[in-house]
Order: C-alpha cells, then structure tokens, then sequence
C-alpha cells in the first residue's frame, strides 16, 4: 500500500542531501565566527542521518542524532559558550600544524577513493535490510553474540573516560573549598 | 469500525482512482504528506491555545481566583486567541549586536522537535501518522534539537542574562535527559519493541505503570524538568536572570518559545500515556475519546506540580538529577532484567 520514494525522486534526494551534508562541512572550516562553524556541524551530522534514512538504517540515523546532535554537539557548543575570547578576532582560526594535517586528510581521501573503486558499479543504493524492516533485533543480538568483545572494550574505554573526568572535577573543586575556607 | 479506517478507505479509494487515470502515485504521496503536515500543525495550535486557557484557569483556581473570565463570554474561552491575535501584531525587534541568523532562526527551529515528536505518537486506534520501528528513540533524539534551538537564542541574543539562561536550560536538560531515557529502558525490555504502537498493544491487559511504577515515577519528575515546568523552571528564574534565554525575544518569536513550552508539555504527558498507562486503550469509549482524557490528566498533574511546589534551587536541582533519579533509573533497569530473567 505504502509506495516508497520512485526511482526517479530518489537520486534527486540523495543528491541534495550530499550537498546539504559536504557543504556545511566545508561551512564548518571556512566560518570566521566558532559558533557558527558548530552550528554547520550539526547540520553536517544531520544530513548524515538522513542519508542513514534514505538507506532504511532508521535505528543508525536516530543513533547518530542522539549521539553526535544530542550529546557531542551540544557539547561543543557548551565549550564554545564557556571559552574565554572565543569571538576575539585576535585567536588564530587555522592550526600551526597544517602540513600534517593535509598529509593525513589527503591519506584519508587516497584510502577512500580505492575503496570505493574496489565496488562494483551495479551495487544497489540500499543494501539488503532485514526482512520485516526492524534492524533493531539482529543489530542487539550481534552486539551480545559476535561482537561482545569489541562492545565490552568499548564500554570499558567509555567507563575509564567517566571516571576520569569525575576525579579531574574532583581535584578541582577540593581545592576551591580550601581557598573558602582561608 | 475504527475512525482511522475511515481515512484510510477514503485515502486508499481516492489512490485507486488516481492510479486508475494513470497517473503517477508520487503526486498523490506529496498530497498525503502535505495533508499530515496540516493535521500536526492544527493539532499543536489547538492544544497549545487550550492549554495556556487552561493553566490560567487551573493557576487561578489554586490561588483562588478566577484566571481569566471576559473575553468570549464563558469563562473566558478565547482568552488565548485574543492573545495570540494581539502578539500577532507586536513589532519584531531584533537587537542591534545580536547574531542575526542565529537569533532568528532559533525561535523556529524550537518548533522542529515539537512537530517531528507528534509524528509517532499513537493518538488514537491507528491514529498516527508514521510507527517508526525506533519509534521511542527517534522520540528522545529529535527532543535534542530544542538544546540546540535554547543555546541558539541565547548566543545570538548577545546578552549576558541570554546566555546564562540558556547555560543553566542546557545544564538542567542534558543532566535529566539521561533518567528520562533510562527510566524508559524497563517498558522497551518488557514490551520488547521500540515502536510506539507495538509498546501501546503490549499493554492490551496490563498497564506498564503497574510492572514498572518506579519507571514512571523517575519518568515523570525528569519530564517535568525536561519540560522546564516548576518546580525545575530555573531557566526562566525571574528574580535572578529576568526571563533566561528569551529575554530579548519579542512578538511573534517570544510567543514561539512560549507555545513551545505548552507544547512540550503536552508531548512528555502524551509518551507517558503511551509508554505507561495504556495509550489510547481503555473501555466503553472509542480510542480517540481515551487518548486525550489521559493525556489531560497527566498535563493536570504537571500543572498541579506547578501551581504546589516552590522551585528548586540549582545545586538540589543537580543533586536530584545525578543522585536519586540517575541511580533509581539504573535500579528499575537491573529489578526488570532480574524479573525476566528468572520469573
């Protein structure tokens, strides 16, 4: 009953999309002012989640909202909001380092570029999802069966940055308390 | 026959006919996606216009008056419109050294979750637009947004009591974003799906509130603050920051944040009834009679908090969030595990 987007739309989309998702990524790069440049990432990320949509990977594309809007981005911005002279026109916006930084991102787009020539140009647009649509079983199944020891080190590594921060925080506000109390 | 059937014949003859003449379904497609659009976007004028009327009421009643009694004769009915008819009219200032983009474009964007949220929320037997498979985590993901929307209005207004506001709103929603997505874990454990209308039908014979108590009881109190509803409306803290993050929003963009807020209220009653007391099901009435009937009795428990408690102070606000809610969360996930698996 449902008809899904026609072949002929669905390009048209994927395009646009592209094109909202690298432009404001190369936004994020060429804004002057830092917030703004946040405020294009977040945009970036969104386009991405749509592409996820537009591959019928719905549990990835609200992952990915979740995680990099909802928490990574806002944090960001939060580290923006809370820097002193952030919008001093004085602070350098590009890195010292950025030969290295050339060097790697061309690395990136050479491994790219061959993996991508290694497909076969007759590779669908959507890759073959589960029968009945719900990815969500499979995807939870494979984290607790194939894949738990990856996903427990993940964890583990999550926990250990927890904690981190907690006893980073901690020191801080110790030593605030003894300045009160003098 | 269900009111949704209705619909949806009419819907499916109309396609019959269209395809009939040989014309391409897309057209129609576009068609249906501009009619739900409609829908949502009436339905949240509506309830948001009745519920300003109706907190005004219920805030008079507490504090023994009258709320709002002349305009359109009974009670003050059109209250709310007259207002929204008067705002329609003010002048829009934007501040000299504001961010001008971003300041205009926050007031929209607080909208986006709002309408986006509604989409997958079952209000009636097949009442509902879209059941997404990831139905309750696409609900949480869009609600980020409106942090975005709040930091937004605060940078780009360029004032100081702006960005505290919107620091504090932000602080607050994130710490309580993480026991109102945990406290749900125990009814997507026990109905096994995340898709609103398959959490609805697990509840056929059992409410979730009756297996899960401490789920709802965590649910409520972080929606409340996830709301920015008194007692956790630090971020409009009149006596110390003015207004918070929309101090300098007048007009037509002051009066989104504002429906916004009614609006949200709204949507955390509306997955609570979902999520926990049933959804739209119950006896004798149809489902479309249900959904709303619970829905306002969630909003009236919100607005009694609001009308009862004095607001928290910021560093009880963060000690509740992290240290009874956060670990009460994690214990209803570990006592819902523990049943399933040995009972």
């Amino acid at each position: 009953m449902s008809y899904s987007l026609s072949e002929l739309v669905r390009p048209l989309i994927f395009y646009l999309l592209s094109f909202i998702t690298l432009g404001s990524a190369i936004m994020v790069v060429v804004k002057r002012n830092i917030f703004h440049s946040a405020l294009f990432l977040i945009l970036s990320f969104f386009g991405v989640a749509a592409l996820f949509i537009t591959l019928d990977a719905e549990f990835l594309a609200a992952v990915q909202v979740l995680v990099y809007i909802g928490a990574i981005a806002i944090l960001i911005l939060f580290a923006i909001m809370l820097t002193r002279r952030i919008s001093d026109p004085l602070v350098r916006q590009t890195t010292r380092s950025y030969i290295l930084g050339a060097f790697v991102g061309a690395l990136l787009l050479f491994f790219l570029i061959f993996a991508l020539l290694q497909l076969s140009p007759t590779t669908p647009y959507a890759p073959q999802t589960v029968q009945g649509g719900d990815a969500t079983y499979p995807l939870g199944e494979l984290l607790m069966t194939n894949y738990l020891i990856p996903f427990e080190v993940i964890s583990v590594l999550l926990v250990a940055a927890l904690i981190g921060a907690i006893i980073l925080a901690r020191r801080e506000k110790r030593t605030g308390k003894r300045g009160e109390k003098r | 026959m269900r009111l949704a059937d209705y619909v949806v014949d009419t819907y499916r003859a109309i396609y019959d006919w269209w395809v009939g003449m040989g014309l391409d379904p897309l057209f129609l497609e576009i068609i249906k996606y501009l009619a739900q659009s409609v829908w949502i976007l009436a339905l949240v004028v509506i309830i948001v216009l009745f519920l300003v009327w109706w907190e005004r009421k219920i805030g008079g009643h507490f504090q023994s008056r009258m709320g709002p009694m002349r305009t359109g004769g009974w009670h003050g009915w059109s209250q709310t419109i007259a207002d929204a008819l008067k705002i329609l009219q003010k002048e829009d200032i934007v501040p000299a050294k504001a961010d001008r983009w971003v300041f205009n474009l926050a007031p929209l964007l607080i909208f986006v979750p709002v309408l986006l949220t509604l989409i997958v929320i079952p209000m009636g037997d097949g009442i509902l637009v879209k059941d997404l498979n990831v139905g309750i985590l696409y609900v949480f993901a869009v609600g980020g947004i409106t942090v975005i929307s709040i930091l937004m209005a605060g940078w780009g207004s360029n004032n100081k009591y702006s960005l505290l506001g919107a620091l504090r709103t932000v602080s607050q929603m994130v710490s309580y974003e993480l026991p109102l997505i945990l406290s749900i874990i125990g009814v997507v454990m026990v109905a096994g799906t995340m898709s609103m209308g398959g959490i609805v039908s697990a509840q056929r014979n059992l409410w979730f509130i009756v297996i899960q108590p401490l789920g709802f009881i965590v649910y409520i109190i972080a929606a409340t603050a996830e709301a920015n509803r008194t007692p956790f409306d630090l971020p409009e803290a009149e006596q110390e920051i003015v207004a918070g993050f929309n101090v300098e929003y007048s007009g037509m963009k002051f009066a989104m944040f504002f429906l916004a807020e009614f609006a949200n209220a709204f949507i955390v009653s509306a997955i609570a009834v979902t999520l926990f007391l049933g959804g739209w099901q119950g006896p004798l009435f149809p489902s479309w009679v249900w959904f709303p009937l619970k829905t306002f009795a969630v909003v009236f428990l919100l607005m009694w908090f609001r009308w009862t408690f004095p607001r928290f102070r910021v560093d009880q606000l963060m000690d509740l969030g992290w240290k009874v809610l956060l670990p009460l969360a994690f214990l209803n996930i570990l006592v819902t595990g523990l049943f399933m698996l040995y009972l």
